[in-house]
């Protein structure tokens, strides 16, 4: 158990710590490559909530594909060093849309499972737990999230599309 | 957890973690002994027996030697990144099965975890061809990390064709059910396009254009000397045989073979599992040696073009072939139903023909079509590189 909260506090501290630093530091390729051990952070969470198939997802979409995408496109990029500034005029437009999202992830997704047995009490605590088979039948049955899931897919493909549409040169 | 618990699972870890690095001091005399016959040399003789002792002096000189940090590197990433290369091979081992009870970790998720681990190689050259400061280790990187990703998306997707055939994403289990019937048998067209995309991902020829000494000096490494260098390298040597292994527990029956129980838990089944995978291991292992050097480097368009206008498409075609031929037996009754492993462990092999020759036929069908459809597109090519000769002939 101990062992456990260890992790969690190392996690924690990946998570939060490099997030920060993502917006603290004043070199974009640094902010860029703390994202992706804040994104480690996550995955590192993930195995600890004993979810293997998202933290396995989150280290290959993000770190593996995402995070390598930034690094890549920040280093094309001029002037990445030395930022002058670490505030822009819109701060507090994200300071406001950061706090709302706080709130609602507290209220809509904390708040109901807060403690093991809180407001659901009579779920035993491995009920949250789903199994990668149940994640993969959820995807794709009817009753499950079968729509969102081909939204997405379909979402993905008119991305790519418009990407070499944009990419290809005129013949 | 008791105290004997914790030492137990420590003692794993430092196996795990330890043997590969062993292995590769091994690995690095065997390729370069093994390059020198192909290339009808010696290689190195003089350093112990047959010059076995070589690496150990190459690994003292790189120790020695000082370390020179270049002006305006990014002191961090330029020495983190080693470590992310090596660590991405010996993660790799964490979850490769070598016996009936020598794996590291019997992750449900074990294949995805690999592919996972494995892509952290990437952004281990991409930190370090942006903080060594050096625009041919940039230049290098760019093109290292076009190719990784690039090779990745056919390397995944051979992948989904044993997992589909075991439906599981444990590697223990995707050993466990080619007990009668190897997956190479099933899925021929599928290990073909894994062993060639992990080529690629390791870097090696054809695909060697990450080291292209000729156009890139060096590329990504040029500015690490030392042990820094000598850990890409051995994090490279190590990767091949790693997907030696990793080819031959997904598609080659893993540490199955004669005399092998998979539930005695003797000492000897363990031992001769090992024997086997390292065996099937090796034969991979040694024609990617062989491809590496005996062919020349291909053309940067010439590899993008190979992946995305070939590779890519054959394994879509390929798995949704497979998709539809497994459906389709299930449908008839003598397929694999999902989720009943023992069917294909207790099977009797006369049951497993059906489906095997089913798959074999459809694998057939996707060689003939490939075949069919890109030899027409060369000859049209071909025929008009002919006809444009000509005209600039008159």
């Amino acid at each position: 158990m101990i062992a456990q909260y260890l992790a969690f506090g190392v996690f924690s501290l990946f998570t939060l710590g490099a997030g920060t630093m993502v917006v603290w530091s004043r070199n974009l390729v640094h902010s860029a490559l703390f994202l992706t051990l804040s994104l480690f952070g996550v995955a590192g969470l993930f195995v600890l909530l004993s979810a293997p198939f998202l933290a396995a997802i989150q280290i290959l979409v993000y770190i593996g594909a995402i995070g390598i995408l930034f690094v890549f496109a920040v280093m094309l990029t001029r002037s990445m060093t030395h930022i002058p500034d670490l505030f822009n005029a819109q701060w507090w437009v994200g300071a406001v849309a950061g706090g709302l999202l706080f709130v609602v992830l507290v209220g809509g997704v904390i708040w109901p499972v807060w403690g093991i047995n809180g407001t659901l009490p009579n779920v035993p605590q491995t009920e949250f737990v789903a199994a990668t088979r149940e994640i993969g039948i959820a995807l794709v049955s009817g009753d499950g999230y079968v729509l969102p899931f081909e939204v997405a897919s379909l979402l993905l493909t008119a991305a790519m599309v418009g990407a070499i549409v944009i990419a290809r040169e005129d013949d | 957890m008791t105290l004997v618990e914790f030492l137990l699972l420590a003692l794993r870890v430092a196996i795990v973690a330890v043997a590969p690095l062993l292995i590769v001091i091994f690995l690095i005399w065997f390729e370069r002994r093994f390059a020198a016959r192909v290339q009808d040399r010696l290689g190195p003789n003089r350093v112990g027996p047959n010059g076995l002792f070589q690496t150990f002096a190459d690994a003292i000189k790189l120790v020695l030697k000082e370390d020179i940090t270049p002006a305006g590197t990014d002191k961090v990433a330029y020495n983190l990144s080693p470590i992310i290369a090596v660590m991405a091979v010996v993660l790799i081992w964490a979850a490769l099965p070598l016996s009936p009870r020598l794996i590291g970790v019997n992750v449900e998720i074990g294949v995805l975890y690999i592919v996972a681990v494995a892509s952290l190689g990437t952004l281990a050259i991409m930190m370090a061809g942006w903080s060594s400061n050096n625009k041919y280790a940039l230049l290098g990187a760019f093109r290292s990390v076009a190719q990784l990703v690039s090779y990745e998306v056919p390397l995944v997707m051979s992948l989904l064709i044993p997992v589909m055939l075991a439906s599981s994403l444990g590697m223990q289990n995707l050993v466990l059910a080619q007990q009668q019937v190897w997956f190479v048998f099933m899925a021929p067209v599928a290990a073909f396009i894994f062993f060639i995309s992990s080529q690629a991902e390791t870097g090696r020829g054809p695909f060697d254009l990450i080291e292209a000494e000729s156009e890139l000096v060096a590329g990504f490494n040029i500015e690490y000397s030392g042990m820094k260098f000598g850990l890409f390298f051995a994090g490279e040597f190590a990767h091949v045989f790693t997907n030696g292994i990793l080819m031959a527990n997904l598609f080659l029956g893993g540490w199955w073979g004669l005399g092998v129980s998979a539930t005695d838990g003797s000492i000897l089944s363990d031992l001769l599992g090992v024997f086997y995978v390292v065996l099937k291991a090796m034969v991979f292992y040694l024609f990617s040696l062989l491809l590496r050097n005996s062919m020349p480097r291909v053309r940067i368009d010439q590899m993008m073009n190979f992946n995305w206008k070939f590779l890519v498409p054959v394994s879509i075609v390929n798995l949704l072939v497979t998709a539809f031929l497994l459906k389709l037996a299930q449908l008839g009754g003598f397929g694999i139903a999902p989720g009943q492993i023992d069917l294909l462990t207790n099977a009797n092999p006369i049951n497993l023909l059906p489906v095997t020759l089913l798959l074999l036929g459809g694998n057939v069908v996707v060689i003939l079509g490939t075949l069919a459809v890109f030899g027409r597109q060369t000859r049209t090519e071909r025929l008009a590189t002919e006809r444009a000769a000509v005209a600039v002939g008159d």
